[in-house]
């Protein structure tokens, strides 16, 4: 695959399998084209040339809506939405016609007490907000999490509990880190990019 | 009720823009062009607009007021979209929305009987109506877009939880109509006590009644209300898709 954004072309010639039940990172310096990658994966974007398969599947003949409920982006950075925790919680279950989702459930696999449900989601640390990010994520029951970048804006403390609820989560995920400590620790599979390419 | 005012009278009130002149000598604030540019072009272009009046009103043809209007329409949009330059794709939005804002709004005080259907009060109302309602467009839509350039993770955010474009943009279009609709809704509210609406001041310089001139002041700024809020809520409906494609992706943002 190949993408091009800004005029620039910030993946060149990526083939890239990756196995299901696994966890891969997509290791690299910053501007590396990573978390380009990891947008195409859930077609946040598009490849201007090849395609991306999902089980499979090219994913320009899925709806783009499922497939995003099935692989979850977790952003760099919290992004909530106005309203309490449970309520980002249950932003995309109603989107998606479910029912609530199991919050305090979410909010354990997020390593997060039930206490914080009933937070103003925008009043809270970067660590909280970040379990919180993860925790909207999995109300999804997703297939498998995308994480950009999940702990570069955390302090070792946060960033290693971080580390360690992921390692306890047992989905499939595409890790993007440019920490290569990160990478060795979280994944069974690491690919370099650089440039654009893969290394 | 008449004012005559001979090219004579009118050259005199150029001692004032000779004021303006001298300050910017003065100050050494370079404008002695732009402003002879300003009054040359105010002359000419309202000297035209006054003659092309001049035929409508005696043609008292609706088919020429109505491609005055659709003129008006075109120029405005071109503005609207030129200003609102950062949204991409924009002229079609802001097209339906001056065209349907103007036609409902206008259609509204006909059919109520507000004012008669002749050129006399179709041509001046359209035209304030068709300006207030490029302005809100170009405002609410220009709003947009600094919405979603400062929103653009927290919209990408939202995407990736399987919301459609629709959904993610629309906390941004509620606050972008309020930036479209509220300078018109405070001009409103202190109307009167911090300025005389233009349309009042020109009925009493005219001679007219003060209570007839306050409440003709008052149907256009009711009508604006109604024409700007639907003006900027269409270019803000149609205007929102520019930023995202067919499979709900954030486009990539024009750099402004």
């Amino acid at each position: 695959m190949s993408a091009a954004r800004g005029g620039r072309r910030v993946l060149d010639g990526i083939d890239l399998s990756l196995a299901d039940g696994e966890v891969t990172a997509l290791l690299g310096p910053s501007g590396s084209g990573k978390s380009s990658l990891l947008r195409l994966l859930n077609r946040l974007a598009d490849p201007d040339e090849g395609t991306v398969r999902f089980h499979g599947e090219d994913v320009r003949g899925l709806d783009p809506l499922d497939l995003r409920r099935r692989a979850v982006l977790v952003p760099q950075l919290p992004a909530p939405l106005p309203g309490t925790v449970a309520e980002n919680l249950s932003f995309g279950p109603r989107l998606a016609g479910r029912d609530v989702p199991e919050v305090v459930r979410c909010l354990a696999r997020s390593g997060l007490g039930d206490e914080y449900a009933e937070r103003d989601a925008s009043r809270l640390s970067v660590g909280e907000g970040q379990r919180v990010m993860l925790a909207r994520a999995l109300a999804l029951e997703p297939e498998a999490l995308l994480l950009d970048e999940p702990t570069s804006a955390l302090d070792d403390d946060a960033r290693e509990g971080i580390e360690r609820t992921l390692g306890e989560i047992g989905l499939p995920m595409v890790l993007v880190t440019h920490d290569r400590a990160q990478a060795a620790r979280l994944a069974g599979r690491i690919v370099e990019i650089e440039k654009g390419r893969l290394a | 009720m008449s004012v005559q005012l001979s090219l004579g009278e009118l050259a005199l009130s150029l001692v004032l823009v000779a004021v303006a002149v001298a300050v910017s000598l003065w100050r050494r604030a370079d404008l002695e062009k732009d402003l002879g540019l300003a009054v040359l072009r105010s002359f000419l272009q309202l000297t035209a607009v006054g003659y092309v009046i001049q035929a409508i009103f005696d043609s008292d043809s609706l088919l020429l007021v109505v491609a005055l209007l659709a003129v008006m329409v075109g120029v405005g949009t071109w503005t609207a979209q030129r200003r609102a330059r950062s949204v991409p794709h924009a002229t079609f939005p802001i097209l339906i929305a001056l065209s349907l804002a103007a036609a409902s709004t206008l259609g509204v005080v006909l059919a109520l009987g507000v004012f008669e259907a002749t050129p006399r009060y179709l041509v001046p109302v359209g035209g304030i109506v068709i300006g207030n309602a490029m302005t809100a467009a170009a405002v609410a839509l220009n709003r947009l877009a600094d919405e979603v350039h400062a929103q653009a993770p927290r919209l990408e955010a939202t995407l990736a939880l399987g919301a459609t474009s629709r959904q993610a943009a629309a906390p941004l279009v509620t606050q972008s109509l309020r930036s479209g609709m509220i300078t018109l809704i405070d001009q409103t509210k202190t109307t009167g006590i911090v300025a005389f609406p233009g349309i009042m001041t020109g009925m009493l310089l005219a001679g007219a009644d003060p209570v007839d001139a306050v409440r003709l002041q008052l149907v256009i700024l009711w009508t604006l209300l109604g024409s700007v809020s639907l003006s900027a809520l269409l270019a803000l409906s149609l205007g929102y898709r520019g930023f995202f494609t067919d499979a709900h992706q954030l486009r990539e943002l024009p750099e402004v």
